[in-house]
């Protein structure tokens, strides 16, 4: 036997060791937030444009189910505009008003409706999609979906580089949709916070508590960002000047930095 | 009858001095095929002629009564009380006209055409013999012609000129007339039946030229010049020594393809295995034709003799065989085998032209739209056709008329950039217990669904009037928009019907719509 061959492997394994450490990841297309508050904590630097993300409202209220609807819009119109493609929104019941979608920056002409009678028909529809691989992004909006519908739907992402946002409604009051487990890569929990009063009389830009449950490879923490502008992009408020902070909002700005830390 | 004036000398068409086969050169027209009503009441189709309604068909009752085509609606109205008043669809006549003659194209003769917006021209030269003679054929014609609803009128002659004349100002239902002979059928028959223009027909009326006969003693020269080189042409062409070409319809059998399986196939991939193999037959047929299916139908006939169809549809022309494979693949479990399919067919009765695409549409340019045709077609055989939509604008300020459902593939517009919900109610839901600043403040809180709001800062009023011209209701109405946000950021958007100041607009009431996120 010749013992001065087994140093040589292990040298070309060290070697090649480097090298794969050296080596660039396999390219994946990550759609950044443009905030270095959330970019920085999420595990890929931004939203994976190959996975499965879940959100969901922090109540079953009207004013929160809102507020997820245009996260998830703003989300698919920055996929949208980033990779110049369509973008199908599934549904069970249709209750979306596209002029409102349109001011988070999801045009008309890059939507594509799909309304099923039940959840499977949506999740079907949402696979199809996927698989299909030409869209920019897919929306679908589901009461239950159960652990295999997720990973079917999380490796047909995966499979065609295309990510899917899956909204999950409240099916009854106080009970949150995201305690069931999923295959997703990112839960996210969106609710409504006070609005900074403008120094004129009328509305400021609408502000989120946007909560990251659960992600693969980092925390979770929770955020208050500034609702999506017209081409559908976050915003981290401004620091409060001279004035006084409304107190609610201070209650959850000392919350969110408590989950931070 | 002795014709006067210098004659130009034509060479003769070759079709025309070729020998005829039998008699001479036939050309059958019939005209205005006129749909039979079966109703009591006398009934006219009307169009619309510049400023006035002019009555373009007349059913038999209503010409008994003295109305004819061509017809003020107005005066028609006046002479018979009890009168049907419909809208002519010129387009739909032209359409059946047009099946009629690919009919015709295929049971009766290769050569026929549409002439105008109420005839064909059939040239029967040789094929009459199939059918019995002319006499026979004509009356066989006519007989079809009822069973479909429709009384006609027929003409055999010599030149299209002369048998669309006779057709439509003949004395008899069916006109034959013997080769040689159409300056004499034609002469006493009026001018219109030449198909002039319309002002050359009224130069003519001018000069005191009535009938066909009066245009035969002129010169050539002087009458070209009074009533243009047209009617000289008609006169010739009616008259035979012009030729008058017909170009015929071409008619096309949808493409078809099938299979006559040795042994009676019952299981899943043996199936799939053969709507494969027909699918392959049938892109080939319709890449030799240059064309795409929108509709392809496909036939399975039994043991027991029972037919089971399949139908899947395109959104856009295709011959992409994995396209037309996935869709059928979707719809297979539809199928119930029995006890084996024999017999397979494909057809695509519903097809468009597909010429060959540019390769820079394949390549994926980064920003180019890449194409969802075939995706929209999946999804639709998998929910339905009417699950699929995009979402366009409607010109209307009122929120819920605002977005339409309109096709998958269709060009969606955007709306103005006035703030609106994500989400809107189906209906908008009263609001009680409101205490507002009127006119033009936001509420300072109000009760919805059995919750109360305290408003702590709000946006508005954003008017929107009704819409006068749907409804009386909507005559003055106005409502008054306002983006209010309650205490923990609870942001609403909620009107007020009324505008506080005139009391016809409203009666200040306050309603829910929709809510932002």
């Amino acid at each position: 036997m010749n013992t001065s061959a087994l140093p040589r492997p292990s040298a070309d394994l060290s070697a090649l060791r480097e090298q794969v450490a050296s080596c660039p990841r396999a390219p994946r297309t990550v759609l950044p937030f443009g905030i270095a508050a959330l970019d920085d904590i999420l595990a890929d630097g931004g939203l994976n444009g190959a996975g499965l993300h879940e959100i969901a409202g922090q109540s079953a209220t009207l004013n929160d189910d809102a507020a997820t609807t245009l996260f998830a819009a703003g989300i698919a119109a920055r996929f949208a505009s980033e990779r110049g493609a369509d973008v199908l929104w599934a549904a069970t019941t249709f209750d979306l008003y596209a002029p409102g979608l349109e001011q988070a920056g999801l045009a008309p002409d890059r939507v594509l409706y799909g309304e099923g009678r039940k959840d499977r028909d949506v999740l079907a529809m949402a696979e199809d999609a996927l698989r299909y691989g030409t869209l920019a992004c897919v929306v679908a909006e589901v009461k239950a979906a159960d652990m295999t519908a997720t990973r079917r739907l999380q490796l047909a992402a995966s499979d065609s580089d295309t990510p899917i946002l899956l909204y999950r409604r409240h099916r009854s009051r106080g009970r949150c949709p995201m305690t069931a487990p999923s295959a997703a890569m990112t839960r996210w929990r969106i609710g409504c916070l006070a609005s900074e009063r403008p120094p004129w009389a009328g509305l400021g830009r609408p502000r989120w508590q946007i909560e990251l449950v659960r992600q693969r490879n980092g925390k979770f923490f929770t955020l208050e960002l500034e609702a999506c502008d017209a081409q559908g992009r976050l915003a981290l408020p401004a620091a409060p000047g001279n004035r006084t902070a409304s107190p609610r909002s201070t209650v959850a700005t000392e919350r969110a930095v408590t989950h931070a830390a | 009858m002795r014709e006067m004036g210098r004659r130009s000398e034509h060479a003769d068409h070759p079709f025309r001095a070729m020998p005829p086969d039998e008699g001479g050169g036939q050309i059958v027209a019939f005209g205005a095929p006129v749909a039979i009503v079966l109703a009591r009441r006398p009934t006219v189709l009307v169009i619309r002629t510049g400023q006035r309604d002019v009555v373009s068909a007349a059913c038999p009752l209503a010409q008994s009564l003295g109305l004819t085509r061509g017809m003020a609606a107005a005066h028609a109205r006046a002479l018979v009380a009890d009168l049907e008043v419909q809208d002519a669809e010129p387009e739909a006549d032209i359409v059946f006209l047009d099946r009629l003659a690919r009919h015709a194209a295929r049971q009766w003769t290769p050569t026929a055409c549409v002439s105008g917006p109420d005839g064909l021209w059939f040239d029967l030269t040789g094929s009459t013999h199939l059918f019995g003679g002319e006499e026979r054929f004509c009356r066989r014609l006519l007989a079809f012609l009822a069973r479909l609803g429709f009384s006609a009128r027929i003409a055999i002659a010599g030149t299209p000129g002369a048998a669309h004349a006779l057709a439509r100002f003949g004395r008899e239902i069916i006109t034959l007339l013997e080769p040689g002979r159409e300056a004499e059928a034609i002469a006493e028959l009026p001018l219109t039946a030449l198909r002039l223009e319309p002002g050359a027909l009224q130069s003519a009326a001018r000069f005191g030229l009535e009938r066909v006969a009066d245009l035969y003693p002129m010169p050539r020269g002087p009458l070209a010049r009074r009533l243009g080189l047209k009617t000289v042409e008609r006169l010739d062409q009616a008259r035979g020594s012009l030729a008058e070409p017909i170009v015929p319809v071409v008619p096309r059998d949808a493409p078809q393809v099938g299979r006559q399986l040795l042994e009676p196939v019952g299981t899943p991939e043996s199936i799939a295995q053969v709507i494969g193999d027909l699918v392959a037959d049938l892109v080939a047929a319709l890449r030799t034709q240059g064309l795409g299916a929108r509709t392809v139908l496909l036939t399975c006939e039994r043991v027991d003799g029972e037919a089971q169809r399949l139908v899947v549809g395109a959104s856009r022309a295709t011959r992409d065989e994995q396209h037309l494979m996935r869709m059928f693949a979707l719809k297979m479990g539809e199928l119930d085998p029995g006890l084996g399919i024999e017999t397979m067919g494909l057809a695509a009765p519903h097809c468009e032209p597909l010429g060959a695409q540019a390769v820079g549409a394949l390549l994926e340019a980064r920003g180019q739209r890449r194409d969802i045709a075939s995706l929209v077609d999946q999804l639709t055989a998998r929910v339905g056709s009417s699950a699929l939509f995009r979402i366009s604008s409607e010109e209307s300020d009122v929120p819920e008329r605002a977005a339409r459902r309109i096709a998958p593939l269709d060009l969606a517009k955007g709306w103005p950039q006035w703030k609106r919900p994500a989400r809107l109610l189906r209906r908008p839901e009263a609001l009680s217990n409101v205490l507002a600043l009127m006119p033009d403040h936001p509420p300072r809180r109000f009760t919805w669904r059995r919750q109360d709001y305290r408003v702590v800062a709000g946006d508005g009023p954003e008017r929107i009037h009704g819409e006068w011209w749907r409804n009386d209701r909507e005559m003055w109405a106005v409502r008054d928009y306002f983006r209010v946000e309650a205490e923990g950021g609870l942001r609403f958007w909620v009107f007020r019907r009324g505008d506080a100041v005139e009391e016809s607009t409203g009666d200040l009431s306050w309603y829910m719509h929709g809510v932002f996120g």
